[in-house]
């Protein structure tokens, strides 16, 4: 009885200690709610397939970064919804000297950044100059990319730059000088990269301070949580432990202000993950639905958007490794054994189109009467035997855990290719590696024979598809090695630099040609469109073809 | 102390070296198809990895004795690795405790209750449910239970950890419990919601096992000389059940929770991607794929560390519970 008596007394004595815990508990721990009520405008909950990396996009390269980034900044020159097409942003006019070495930019007045601070030509200037004066970890591709893609070197001029400098002529006006003329500029100020942050947030939130630490980067304060600039919609918390990010509507914004009260990204890395969340109703819509799903989901009243194809997904050709494929007949009979329209019927989305150059039409310069390689494994025999190659084994590299837009089902596009291959007496050696486990370092140092890969074009212009595959004859498909891989870099870079639009065009139509007649250093195979997946009550998202929706011109219609 | 110690550094060394000698690395995670063969030698450069390994290893091992793990680059890019798992391991353990206490709740009563009617419907159906739990994949029963549960019902989320629009105070990191410290009833009921879907796929294998160990204990406990004995005492059903049977019947189904509590990270793995849950589990996969060598460092040392602790706490709570071993040790 005592027994049972002490182990009662214990059994109140620990329910009493635990109910004690969670008053003190409870008497300590303090709702932060905001009592504040938020405005009419309704929510939209957006499926992201991935987390960004950060939140100031000069730092930033991936498409997870600027879908959210791009909601809160502008560029000063922007891209027409719905197309690739420039269009006035935080410039509203801009012309050049003869030379286009010297740019005069006339900006938008009364604008604000999400700070209070003004956007004049004094916070363009201190913009460029940010990014022209990076060093250490912040100068490098990992962080820098875009600039060092557009602008080549920096400050320390230890590589040559095209940025010279930054004059504010007033307020409203605003002169940029290059070192040389490009047919990129200004297109190219139209990536995220270059968005307009406020000065005075960059300062206070120690921006540039960031560094290489421990195999990675370690961003900023103002990278993670003070993103400021002169969007639509503006910051308000990044939930990394619900994997939610919230954006709230800008009630300054100089422009037409954004429709939704709230706009939240919720990363759902699973694809199917991201359908099921849609079904349910817990998100509203969500980027790139595999396209076996889009018709079950057109089917179940939602609306799948698919952008224009403004991508290339090709088959590289290495000719490092194998000294068949150095052979130009080698090269043709290999486009000859491919049936590339069955691939993009069977294999590829709908919409996908057959590629017969390495970017799609709209870009300037693209020539309509490039050599073509219609399908005709006889023809790829002959050529084969021709070049004494008739019993050729290539190998064949496809990526493993991963999907692009250009390449949504890497398996299934590989299969398609060695059947084809293998039809026209070629032995194919199949090799698969996990994406970032080998695959894109081994292909990108020439290591690969045939592979795939593609792009995806940052912005309208010949140069960001051709000029990054071919322009460094140092490249994936070891043009260096050709007769021909010094002579294409340097008359892309010729037709880059010259500044009479007709000429310019007749240029890159002629390597066009040559590139799909003399040189062929892969096989362009296809662009495909990536989609986007919206319920119905969503109204007026833009499908982007450079996928740069913009959000605040979006309704929904059940609203919060 | 010395044995947990002893773990950490052996699984320090393997880890780091293993994760080096696998093709890829951070540099291809983080510059994709966009890097070149310049910029990924400039990177790799300027990240360090061109260091000899062992010089590598020691400069880890160096910050790492200050709690410093280095930064993410894949899963949360530019975080602290060991502040991204202190952020992430309530998750999984608010995730991890519910599936545990569910397959508790259900498998030790039914496991009880099938042993004492052996034969009869509880059983039967005990013993076929406990085999489809086991047989399951996770991701096929996820599956089902957000098409049933969430798309067709209606009745919970298919995934997350809480609705993006409610508005949160986070103060522990468990969500259910931050809910009910901060009076936000509207936040712990919708964590709550949240977590039950997760926690029943999760807890799907742990219920079939103790299930079964808890029926198959209960049986060889129940023919038991001092069962019979405390009956002809005249002992009530609830002495002989609570002080003979379930007492004695506990200790392999202690020694079984034990080794299932230490087994849901990689149940977690599965089920925290399935249901987007923000937890170490996902970090670990997301990890692998884009070779986050901070993160999948400290997850895995973390989760060994948590492996050996919570089998220490299985020892102890043998002393506890059979006084045999509580004497023995107190001789010994």
């Amino acid at each position: 009885m005592l027994q049972m008596r002490v182990a009662r007394s214990r059994r109140t004595a620990l329910i009493g200690l635990t109910a004690a815990l969670a008053v003190s508990l409870t008497a300590c721990a303090e709702s932060e709610r905001d009592s504040g009520g938020g405005q009419e405008g309704g929510t939209l909950v957006f499926g992201a397939p991935g987390a960004p990396s950060n939140f100031d996009p000069f730092y930033a390269s991936d498409g997870e970064t600027f879908r959210v980034t791009r909601q809160m900044f502008e560029t000063l020159v922007g891209i027409k919804p719905g197309t690739a097409e420039l269009e006035p942003e935080l410039a509203t006019d801009w012309e050049s000297t003869p030379d286009g070495k010297v740019w005069t930019f006339n900006l938008k007045e009364d604008v604000k950044f999400h700070d209070g601070t003004p956007f004049n030509a004094d916070a363009v200037c201190k913009n460029f100059e940010r990014m022209f004066n990076q060093t250490g970890a912040g100068a490098t591709a990992a962080l820098s990319y875009y600039w060092i893609e557009n602008f080549g070197g920096f400050a320390d001029g230890a590589k040559p730059s095209l940025f010279k400098g930054c004059t504010a002529e007033n307020p409203t006006t605003v002169k940029l000088e290059l070192t040389r003329f490009t047919a990129r500029f200004p297109t190219m100020l139209s990536q995220d990269s270059f968005s307009m942050q406020s000065p005075k947030a960059l300062d206070e939130y120690k921006a540039n301070d960031v560094k290489a630490e421990g195999s990675g980067f370690v961003f900023s304060e103002y990278a993670r949580q003070h993103p400021t600039g002169t969007g639509p919609f503006k910051f308000t918390s990044y939930d990394e432990g619900n994997g939610t990010i919230e954006l709230a509507r800008n009630d300054e914004y100089s422009g037409d202000k954004a429709k939704l009260n709230k706009l939240i990204f919720r990363v759902i890395e699973d694809e199917t993950a991201r359908k099921q969340a849609l079904e349910a109703g817990d998100i509203d819509g969500y980027d790139f639905p595999s396209p076996a799903d889009w018709a079950s989901l057109e089917d179940a009243g939602y609306n799948v958007q698919i952008r224009d194809p403004f991508n290339i997904l090709y088959l590289g050709i290495t000719q490092k490794n194998n000294e068949a494929l150095r052979d130009l007949k080698v090269r043709q009979a290999l486009a000859h054994a491919i049936d590339r329209q069955t691939l993009v019927d069977s294999v590829m989305p709908e919409n996908s189109e057959v590629a017969k150059e390495f970017y799609p039409s709209s870009v300037e310069g693209y020539a309509d009467d490039v050599q073509e390689y219609p399908y005709d494994p006889d023809k790829a025999k002959q050529l084969l035997r021709e070049a004494g190659h008739e019993n050729l084994t290539v190998e064949l590299w496809w990526p493993t855990q991963v999907t692009r837009p250009y390449m949504p089902n890497p398996q299934s596009i590989f299969g398609a290719l060695q059947e084809d291959l293998e039809a026209a007496g070629i032995t194919v050696k199949p090799i698969s590696k996990p994406w970032a486990g080998g695959y894109v370092d081994q292909v990108e140092v020439a290591d690969a024979q045939l592979f795939l890969l593609g792009w995806t074009g940052d912005y309208n212009s010949p140069y960001n598809f051709i000029g990054t595959f071919f322009g460094n004859a140092e490249n994936q498909f070891w043009t260096s090695g050709s007769p021909w891989g010094q002579e294409l870099a340097d008359s892309l870079a010729d037709a880059d630099t010259t500044v009479e639009e007709g000429e310019r065009d007749a240029k890159y139509q002629e390597i066009n040609r040559k590139l799909m007649s003399d040189y062929l250093p892969a096989i362009p195979l296809s662009h495909s469109p990536p989609a986007m997946v919206v319920s119905s009550d969503v109204q007026g998202l833009v499908p982007s073809p450079l996928t740069k929706e913009e959000f605040a011109s979006v309704t929904v219609s059940s609203g919060e | 102390m010395l044995q947990l110690a002893l773990v950490v550094v052996v699984l320090s060394v393997l880890i780091f070296g293993w994760l080096r000698m696998l093709p890829g690395g951070p540099v291809s995670a983080l510059l994709g198809d966009r890097g070149t063969a310049e910029s990924r030698a400039e990177l790799t450069e300027a990240l360090g990895l061109n260091d000899p390994i062992f010089v590598q290893y020691f400069a880890f091992l160096g910050r790492a004795i200050t709690g410093d793990f280095g930064t993410s680059t894949g899963v949360s890019p530019g975080k602290p690795a060991m502040e991204l798992f202190l952020e992430r391991f309530p998750a999984t353990l608010e995730l991890s405790i519910a599936a545990i206490l569910l397959a508790l709740i259900f498998a030790i009563p039914l496991g009880y209750l099938a042993a004492r009617r052996r034969g009869g419907w509880l059983d039967n159906a005990g013993v076929v449910g406990s085999m489809i739990g086991i047989s399951i994949p996770i991701f096929f029963l996820a599956f089902l239970l957000k098409y049933f549960l969430s798309i067709k019902l209606g009745w919970l989320p298919t995934g997350g950890r809480q609705s993006p629009d409610i508005d949160a105070t986070r103060i522990t990191g468990f969500f259910v419990l931050d809910g009910v410290l901060t009076r936000e009833w509207d936040a712990a009921w919708d964590a709550l919601r949240h977590l039950l879907l997760p926690a029943v796929a999760l807890a799907s294998i742990p219920f079939a096992v103790i299930f079964r160990i808890t029926r198959a204990s209960v049986l060889d406990v129940l023919d038991e000389d001092y069962v019979r004995t405390a009956r002809s005492k005249g002992l009530t059903r609830r002495i002989i059940r609570d002080r003979h049977i379930l007492r004695n019947a506990m200790l392999p189904v202690v020694t079984t929770v034990g080794l299932q509590t230490g087994a849901l990270l990689s149940g977690a793995v599965l089920t925290e991607t399935v249901f987007s849950w923000q937890g170490i589990g996902q970090a670990l996969a997301i990890g692998f794929e884009r070779k986050d060598f901070a993160v999948l460092q400290v997850v895995i040392i973390a989760a060994a560390m948590a492996y050996v602790l919570v089998n220490l706490i299985v020892d102890l709570s043998y002393a506890v519970i059979d006084p045999r071993i509580r004497s023995a040790q107190k001789v010994s």
